[in-house]
Parts: structure tokens; C-alpha cells; sequence
């Protein structure tokens, strides 16, 4: 596995200095927003008006934070973000599971299972990821007010709607439409690169094709599904287009929305500091997911697979 | 892995127990807006609890963003999709266009009973009243033609109110000797069109503007009086500091309030900026009407437009739209916007001197037709036209388009263009 | 790494011998009833709304859709603003600014991305800590961090107001309020909130690569710039189609980016065609203008993607 260190012993501190370097130097560059941010966001109001914005806060405040974490105003309701974790967890986790495991059984079918027209296929799942979401924003509007009315008939028939008009299960359904693109990309061109020999092998000894899915690909799929995970879970996290108009109102709107409710006022003074405070607690799912998958990130196991 | 199966198991497991769209509520309203900032929240939560004390709830769908325009593409699909809200909040043509597409509910019954005809001024009455039918319930005034003064700036640079566009300018020149910024401006489009309504209309008069930008009338499009107002817009932006492009007007506004600038150009939305910095017209800051623009009004306004929901839910919207206009409201909630009322009996005592000329200067033009929508606000044209007239004027400023004679030749095709 | 189809093998062999059983093509058809649901789903809501979208081109939809075919004056005026440069008109700053952000985003995120992916691949110590940084910018609302690189790009108040105070005086740096350069600062911020997520694409793209091979590599006494040259990066292939898209579609789609940022920049001179799509659909009420924007960029993009995939499919095949 290493790679640059071992080559040349005498120059390999040379090297490390080097990379060490430069990872640290692009680490900055990534870091400057966030200072400003968290700096902001520990500052009181005249302070950030008069002051430098990259400069400490001299007088620094939590303040920002209680607010926005449990008073700031989300349209008429003032009792800050807390609320809104929830609305959007139980869409996006969904949303990023199904989507995540399509994807996974596409690829593998598209790699190791191929058929006639196996890449006219791909290739339109793949072009798919281009639709501009505005232009769908209103035909999937329709649909899902169909799909709305048919609930409140299952309702009337059979006592239950089967969570069709539910704009919770909207938002799912619209976000794993547009997710599969990708998940599929990303887990077809992952297992591109995976032995076949290995699941020739194991087809020879009577594997059936979830057991080989199981058994074989998955557990050397650690890397693509954090990666998938991750690209996943942000852009449904952070989505504001669909969620804004499938699911705008106060008890089922996700965190999104309500950031940029109380973000984006266009009269009043702007409060930088509980924005800045606000959009940093909001991203903080996204934050632990990045931390948490990142553990899987390590080398596949194929190489321990096939030499036994 | 293992685990993380499990976690996405458990989810999946979640999300199909759910329970289905709830029943529609009959006695609550369902309001899409996009006052969302601390004071316009404060204000609205007094209609919310006017309802309260008829019996009717209120769910909340703020969508902000864009002064309006995330809210009206979330209402496009929502009207999409089958599901109308009670009302939404919604500006000019945008009403007719949803009354034409056949949605809007009808409140004629209601306005009848509230006699809203005699007291909504009749330019009003064109955005909220769709063929007859009563569509929409006005919730405030806007005017766009004031100017925004520092008092502290005014009184050391020896300054007096500007009567005419040349006043104007010297006092801005006086601003620039004293080695203030003279003239606080947002280099966004839709401020510098708002800036440039109040300049057509000083420089052409009352009936060149609504010929203009009301009526769209060619001539007066292509006119030497529009190349002067170029010109004038031109002069002006001799004034503003190098750092002015893509400011939020906000920021404008503050840079006044602490006496960085002298000046700034901006409809009666930037009181509401003094006020909630605590300072008072005449002592701390002035408000005058553009030079060369007393006697009249250059509006916008906000609505309630009502739409088309089911019987069960007609008596809840009803209840909304009545408290909307009711005097008690429309006083408490416009002290607090800075806008003043849409019915013109509302007494003015809770009013700061500003707000008290902005209700007598509403009632006169009212009275003497000359209350003209703003282009730049959505009240003198479609979308379409307004937008299209908003690129020239922000493409003149940015130095785009270089000559008055280029912006009258753009606008002239923009405009047709787009209609 | 040639391939040879299962269900063709199985199927010939079945085929040979014996009848075949209920099971065995159920067996055969799985693969395909796997695939089916989500190729339905992209079929019906994907080219679906798109042919949708082509036809509301055609018609004179204003703010709500209008089904009566009227002509081609939608891509006349979309056609005749093309050519309009002086002064520009808003579609020709969109199409040239996406050019050069296009371009600028991609060429950069690539860059930037396998880069850190190749650093951190060198047994870095703390890899734990530098990846979520490297992540992070992902992570936030753009409605916020715009905020944040609006600040720290404008001259009277970020860093060029920091380097004065600091001494240096003659540093300039206002290409946030320069309606030429204003698109280079979208770049920036766009490549700061995408380049981390390339680079864990191609992170796990080194990941999955057999470590064997790289040993083998060394005791053949390759370099490791030669390693990374002839038998890393051409193994990374798949990766780099996979960030291509993801980056070519962010491209496309970045409209938040340019709002949170510049507001349009001055002038509106920081549009993309998203901006454009969107002001037109939803804000100017001329639908038909939108649509036939949108298509317009799709007939672009897959004139571009499509040769490409063309070529990476094909070689990758039998």
C-alpha cells in the first residue's frame, strides 16, 4: 500500500515535508469561510458592523447560537431550528437509503450481469443527472397531486392512505427519482474496476445473484458507498427547490427552508452573527455523516479475497 | 457495513408507518408569505391572533428568499399540484395572472359587506379586483419616491431639502466636498430601477410617467425626456462609492443610519430599517419626496390574494380576508412595515411624521389621480416588461449599455420584446 | 479487463442441456427486473418532463403552461439574443460565462481533487481530521457560505481591506465588483465547495484499487511519479467519467451559487444559464422562453456528452 515513502529512504523526509505542506496549505485555503464564519458568529451585532470581519471577537457571545438553536424566528413561529431536524431526517435518511441500494444493484447488474443494450441504458440513466430540476418542478408537481388525491381516496376506502399526499414521502419519492443517476454512476464505474473473475467464480460454485451480491460485492464496496452517501445526504439535506415547494409549511418543512427563512429576510437588520450560527448548526448532520463514513474509507479486501 | 444496513432498515422501517395527508383543516387558514424577518413576523402574528379570537388556527408556509420570488415558485406548484392555500401573499400582476388562470376565490360578498370600493383607491382596485370580482385583500401601501436623509450629514454639510433634480445634485455635490459618501446606493438591479421610477418621474412629470411606464406608450419610451432621465441617472451615479456593486439595500440603509452616506434613494420599506435602529424622523434622519415628485405617489403594494379553495374552508378565508382590512390591523401592522394603509380611513394617530405625510400624500394623490404603480415593483408592468426594463437601467449603471441615446434604443426593444 | 457476460453463459449452457426450469429464467431475468424499476422511473420523470419541456418550447406558455402549439418564436428570440454582445444580452452572458466557468470549475475540481486524493493516499497521518476539512464546504448552505465569500471577496470589507490594515496598501482585489471578473470569483467559491468532494470520489478510487498491483509496480522499480502516471491514474479512468458528470451537471445546474455570491453581479454579468432558465420560467412569467433555454441546454450538453460517453463506453465494452 505505500507507495512514496518506501521507494527512497533519503528522500522520503524531504517528501513528507512536502506533502505535509501542501495538505496543510489547501487545508487553509477550505478553512477561511468557515473562520469568518464562526468568528461572525461569536460576535455581537455592533461589533460585526464596526469591525474586521476576519478579525477575533473581542467581547465573543454564545448568544448567536441559543438564538438561533431556539429563538429565531422560522415565519410566524419563533422557536429557532431545533424543530426542524427531525422533518428532515425522516426524508432524507429514507431518500438516501433507497436510492443508495438501487444504485448499488444497478451497478452491479450493469457490470457483472450485462445484457443487449446494456449501455444504451446506462447511458440514459446516466444523461438523466443533466435535467435542470426547475424544468421539472412543475410537471412533478402535477403528479404528485395526483398521487395526493389518490391517497385521500385510499383514505376514504380503506382508513389509510399509504402515505401517498404525505409531503414527507413526496420529498422521497422526488429524491430518489433524481438521485438513481448517480448512485448508479457512481457504483457502475466503481465495479467496472472489480474483478469479475470473482463472481465468475463464484457462479461456477452455485452463488445465486443476491448471494454474490451480498457475499462478494458489497463487502468490497466500502469506499463508493461513502462517497455515494455523502453526495447523497448533502444534496438532499441541503435541497431548497423541491423542499420549498412540495413541503413549505411550518410542521413538515426540512431544515433547509427553514434556514433560509430565517437567513434570507429581506427587511429588518440582518443578524449575521445568528445566520452564521444557524447554518453551521444545520449543516452539522451533514458534518457528522462526513466524520462517521469517513471511517469506512479504507482499502477494499479483494486482494485478501482472492488470494484466500 | 453491517451496521450501517441496519441504521438504513430501521429508517425505511420509519418512513412507511407514517400515517397519511392529514384532513384538511376548515377552521384554520393556510397562508404562503415571505415576511419572514423578525419585525414582519411580529406584525403579522397580530392577524394570526385577530383569527385566533374568531376561532380559526393558522398554518404557517413562509418561504422566503429573493423578496418573493422562492414563495411564487413554491405557489406555482402548489396550484400545480391541486393544492391551493387559503391566500398567499402576492404582488400586482401576478394576481391577475392566477385570476385569469381561473384559481382565485371570490370576496365580493365579504367587500360588499366591508364596503372596500369606497376605501381602497381605485389603482388598487385594478390588481385586486379581477372582472368584477373582488380576488384579493390589499394589506399596505408602498411608495417608492422618497429619499432617506441623515439629519447629523445634512446639518454639517449645511444642506436643506432638495426641491428640484438640480437642488439635488448640488447637495450631493456639497456631501462630496464634506468628504461623505453622497449617495448610498445597491448596485442591484431592482434598486437602481426603483432609483431610476423616482428620476422618469421627476424629470418627465406625472403624465409622462404613467404614459411611460404605465401605459407603454412608444413615443414616450423613445422620447428626449427619457434620454434626459438617463442622463440624470447618469449624473447621479457620479455620487456613489466604488464599492456600491451588488450591496443589499439594507446595507445602503445602514451606511445612512451611521452617517457614512448622506443619502439614499428607496421606497418607505427603509424606515423600518431606521425605526428598528431606534432613531426618529426629524431629530435623527429625514424624509422627503424625491425632488420634483411632491404630490405624487409612486406605489406598491402587498396582497392577499384569495384563492379558490373548497365551501368548507370559504368561511376561514373570509375571517382572513376581513381582519386583513380591518382599520385595527391595517394601522398596527403598517406602523411597524413603514408602508401605510390600503384603506384610506385609517386614522394616522400611531403614525411616526413620516408615515403621517406618506397617509396624506396617499389620500391626495389618490384623490388627485396621480397614483401610479412602480415599474420596477411589478405595478407597471407584467413581469415580463418590468424585468426587461430592469436589465437596461442595471446595464446603463454597469457601464453595459454607455450612452442615454443605447439605453433608449435597448429599452424601446426590451420592452416590446417582452410584451 | 475483458468481459464476459453471466447471463449469456448461463444461458447457453442451460439451453444445451436441458429444458429450462421456472427458476433458472426467473434466475436469467433477475438482473432485469432489478434494473426495471429505476430505468421506468428515469424513463417516465426524466424524459418524460423532457419532452414535455420541448413541447411547452413550442407553444406560448406564459406563467402557467399553455398546451396550444404556436410556433418557434421562443428559440427566434433565444436565436437572435445569441448574437447580441454589445451590449450583451442576458442569454449571451449566461452561454459564455457557463464556457468559461465551465471549464475554469471542472479543469480545477479535477485538478484539486485527485491532487489531495493522491496526497492523502500517501499513509497520512490525521487523514482523519483533513478529509472532513477538505469535505466540509459541501456540507453547508450556500445561502450562508455565499454570505461569508461575499464578505471575504468584497473589497471594502475582506481581504483586501485586511491587507491594507495589515500595511499593505497597494494590494487590489475587486474582481467581485468588476462585471469582467466576476465570474472568476464565482469559481473560486465553486471549486472551494466542490473540489473536496472530488477528491473523495477519487480517494475511493485509489482505495479500490488492488494493492497488489501497486507493489508489484514497486518491485519492478517504477518511480512513483511513474507509478502514478502509467498504471494508477489510467486504473482511476471510471472516476474521472464519474467526476466528470458530477461536475458538468453542477456546472450546469449552479444557480444558488451565483444568487448567494453576486446577486447576479454587476450588471448581471454573472449569470449562468440556470439563472436565465430559472428568471424566465418563474420570475418573468415567459415559460416558453425558459423551456426552450432548458432545451437548448440539453441539446448542448448532450453534444458534448454524448461523443464522450460514446467513446468511454465503447472501449470499457467487449
Amino acid at each position: 500500500m505505500s507507495t512514496a515513502s518506501s521507494s527512497a529512504e533519503g528522500r522520503s523526509t524531504l517528501d513528507r515535508v512536502v506533502i505535509y505542506g501542501l495538505l496543510g496549505l489547501f487545508a487553509a485555503f477550505y478553512l477561511i469561510p468557515l473562520f469568518v464564519m464562526l468568528v461572525t458568529s461569536f460576535k455581537p451585532m455592533d461589533e460585526i458592523q464596526s469591525g474586521n470581519m476576519l478579525a477575533l471577537p473581542r467581547d465573543p457571545t454564545i448568544e448567536p447560537w441559543m438564538k438561533a438553536w431556539g429563538e429565531a424566528c422560522v415565519g410566524l413561529t419563533c422557536a429557532g431550528i431545533k424543530g426542524y431536524f427531525w422533518n428532515s431526517t425522516k426524508m432524507v435518511v429514507p431518500a438516501v437509503a433507497i436510492s443508495t441500494v438501487l444504485g448499488a444493484l444497478n451497478g452491479y447488474v450493469l457490470t457483472k450481469w450485462r445484457f443487449r443494450g446494456h449501455k444504451v441504458v446506462f447511458g440514459l440513466m446516466l444523461f438523466a443527472c443533466f435535467i435542470p430540476f426547475q424544468a421539472v418542478l412543475l410537471p412533478m408537481a402535477t403528479i404528485l397531486g395526483s398521487l395526493g388525491r389518490f391517497g385521500n381516496d385510499l383514505q376514504d376506502l380503506i382508513g389509510t392512505s399509504l402515505g401517498f399526499g404525505n409531503p414527507t414521502v413526496n420529498l422521497v419519492i422526488v429524491h430518489v427519482v433524481y438521485g438513481l443517476g448517480f448512485t448508479t454512476l457512481f457504483f457502475r464505474n466503481y465495479y467496472e474496476a472489480f474483478p469479475t473473475e470473482l463472481v465468475k467464480a463464484a457462479q461456477v460454485d452455485g452463488a445465486s445473484f443476491f448471494q454474490i451480491f451480498w457475499r462478494i460485492m458489497l463487502p468490497n464496496s466500502a469506499p463508493i458507498f461513502v462517497v455515494t452517501v455523502i453526495y447523497q445526504f448533502t444534496n438532499i439535506w441541503n435541497d431548497f427547490l423541491f423542499a420549498s415547494a412540495y413541503a413549505g409549511s411550518g410542521d413538515v418543512m426540512p431544515m433547509t427552508v427553514a434556514l433560509n427563512n430565517v437567513v434570507n429576510t429581506s427587511t429588518g437588520v440582518v443578524e449575521y452573527n445568528v445566520n452564521m450560527a444557524a447554518a453551521i448548526i444545520a449543516a452539522l448532520p451533514t458534518l457528522f455523516v462526513y466524520v462517521v463514513a469517513g471511517r469506512y474509507f479504507v482499502r477494499g479486501l479483494m486482494a485478501g479475497a482472492v488470494k484466500g | 457495513m453491517k451496521s450501517i444496513v441496519k441504521v438504513f432498515a430501521g429508517a425505511l422501517l420509519a418512513s412507511t408507518v407514517m400515517t397519511g395527508a392529514s384532513l384538511a383543516q376548515t377552521k384554520e387558514v393556510q397562508m404562503l408569505h415571505w415576511w419572514t424577518s423578525g419585525g414582519e413576523a411580529a406584525a403579522l402574528n397580530v392577524l394570526k391572533q385577530d383569527l385566533a379570537k374568531e376561532g380559526y388556527g393558522w398554518k404557517d408556509v413562509p418561504v422566503a428568499g429573493g423578496g418573493g420570488d422562492a414563495a411564487m415558485t413554491a405557489l406555482k406548484a402548489m396550484v400545480a399540484a391541486g393544492n391551493y392555500p387559503t391566500a398567499s401573499q402576492m404582488l400586482g400582476y401576478t394576481v391577475l395572472d392566477y385570476a385569469e388562470a381561473g384559481v382565485m376565490g371570490d370576496l365580493t360578498e365579504t367587500a360588499k359587506k366591508e364596503g372596500w370600493d369606497k376605501v381602497v383607491p381605485a389603482p388598487l382596485q385594478k390588481f385586486s379586483v379581477y372582472k368584477g370580482k373582488w380576488v384579493a385583500a390589499p394589506v399596505n401601501v408602498h411608495s417608492v419616491n422618497w429619499l432617506w436623509i441623515n439629519k447629523a450629514v445634512m446639518d454639517k454639510i449645511g444642506g436643506t431639502e432638495p426641491k428640484t433634480f438640480d437642488d439635488f445634485v448640488a447637495l450631493l455635490d456639497k456631501a462630496k466636498k464634506a468628504g461623505v459618501i453622497p449617495l448610498a446606493l445597491g448596485g442591484q438591479s431592482w434598486q437602481e430601477a426603483t432609483m431610476f421610477d423616482s428620476i422618469v418621474l421627476s424629470t418627465g412629470g406625472a403624465d409622462f410617467y404613467k404614459k411611460a411606464f404605465n401605459d407603454l406608450d412608444e413615443a414616450s419610451l423613445k422620447s428626449d425626456t427619457m434620454k434626459k432621465a438617463f442622463d440624470n441617472l447618469g449624473k447621479l451615479k457620479a455620487y456613489v462609492d466604488p464599492n456600491y456593486s451588488g450591496r443589499d439595500w439594507n446595507l445602503a440603509t445602514a451606511m445612512v443610519i451611521k452617517g457614512d452616506a448622506l443619502v439614499q434613494v428607496m421606497g418607505d420599506w427603509a424606515k423600518g430599517e431606521f425605526v428598528a435602529a431606534k432613531k426618529a424622523p426629524g431629530t435623527d434622519f429625514l424624509c422627503y419626496r424625491f425632488p420634483g415628485t411632491d404630490g405624487t405617489v409612486i406605489y406598491n403594494s402587498d396582497m392577499f390574494g384569495m384563492f379558490n379553495v373548497p365551501a368548507d374552508r370559504r368561511a376561514a378565508q373570509a375571517a382572513l380576508a376581513t381582519a386583513t382590512l380591518s382599520k385595527s390591523f391595517q394601522s398596527a401592522f403598517n406602523v411597524v412595515k413603514g408602508s401605510v394603509p390600503a384603506r384610506t380611513d385609517v386614522p394616522d394617530t400611531a403614525f411616526d411624521a413620516c408615515g403621517k405625510k406618506g397617509i396624506a400624500d396617499l389620500k391626495s394623490a389618490s384623490e388627485k389621480n396621480t397614483l401610479f404603480g412602480s415599474l420596477a415593483q411589478g405595478y407597471g408592468a407584467p413581469p415580463a416588461v418590468a424585468n426587461a426594463y430592469k436589465d437596461v437601467v442595471t446595464k446603463f449603471v454597469h457601464d453595459q449599455i454607455k450612452t442615454s441615446d443605447e439605453a433608449v434604443k435597448q429599452l424601446v426593444k426590451a420592452i416590446a420584446d417582452a410584451k | 479487463m475483458t468481459i464476459t457476460t453471466l447471463p449469456d453463459r448461463v444461458a447457453a449452457q442451460a439451453g444445451a442441456t436441458r429444458p429450462v426450469s421456472l427458476r433458472e429464467r426467473l434466475q436469467d431475468l433477475l438482473p432485469k427486473i432489478v434494473l426495471a424499476p429505476s430505468f421506468v422511473a428515469v424513463i417516465v420523470f426524466v424524459y418524460g418532463f423532457i419532452l414535455w419541456t420541448v413541447y411547452l418550447s413550442f407553444t406560448n406558455s406564459k406563467t402557467f403552461p399553455n398546451y396550444n402549439l404556436t410556433g418557434t418564436r421562443a428559440y427566434e428570440r433565444l436565436w437572435g439574443w445569441t448574437f447580441e454582445s454589445d451590449p450583451p444580452s442576458s442569454w449571451y452572458t449566461s452561454i459564455t460565462n457557463l464556457g468559461t466557468f465551465g471549464v475554469l470549475y471542472i479543469g480545477l475540481c479535477m485538478a484539486l481533487g485527485l491532487l489531495l486524493a493522491i496526497l492523502l493516499d500517501q499513509k497520512i497521518r490525521g487523514e482523519g481530521i483533513l478529509r472532513p476539512i477538505y469535505l466540509y464546504p459541501m456540507a453547508l448552505s450556500f445561502i450562508v457560505t455565499g454570505v461569508a465569500w461575499k464578505w471575504f471577496l468584497d473589497p471594502g470589507l475582506g481581504l483586501e481591506k485586511t491587507l491594507h490594515a495589515w500595511g499593505w496598501e497597494s494590494f487590489h482585489f475587486d474582481w467581485i465588483k468588476n462585471k469582467d471578473r466576476v465570474i472568476y470569483t464565482v469559481v473560486i467559491a465553486g471549486v472551494w465547495q466542490a473540489s473536496g468532494f472530488v477528491m473523495a470520489m477519487f480517494l475511493a478510487g485509489l482505495r479500490g484499487i488492488d494493492s497488489e498491483i501497486m507493489k508489484a509496480a514497486q518491485i519492478d522499480g517504477a518511480t512513483t511519479v511513474q507509478l502514478y502516471r502509467r498504471i494508477v491514474i489510467p486504473m482511476l479512468r471510471p472516476i474521472f467519467l464519474s467526476a466528470f458528470i458530477v461536475l458538468a451537471h453542477m456546472a450546469i445546474k449552479s444557480y444558488d451559487l451565483v444568487v448567494a455570491l453576486t446577486s447576479g453581479g454587476p450588471g448581471g454579468s454573472a449569470w449562468l444559464p440556470s439563472n436565465f432558465m430559472y428568471e424566465y420560467t418563474f420570475k418573468r412569467n415567459e415559460m416558453a422562453v425558459g423551456s426552450a433555454s432548458a432545451v437548448i441546454m440539453l441539446m448542448t450538453i448532450s453534444a458534448i456528452i454524448v461523443p464522450y460517453l460514446y467513446s468511454e463506453l465503447r472501449e470499457k465494452g467487449r
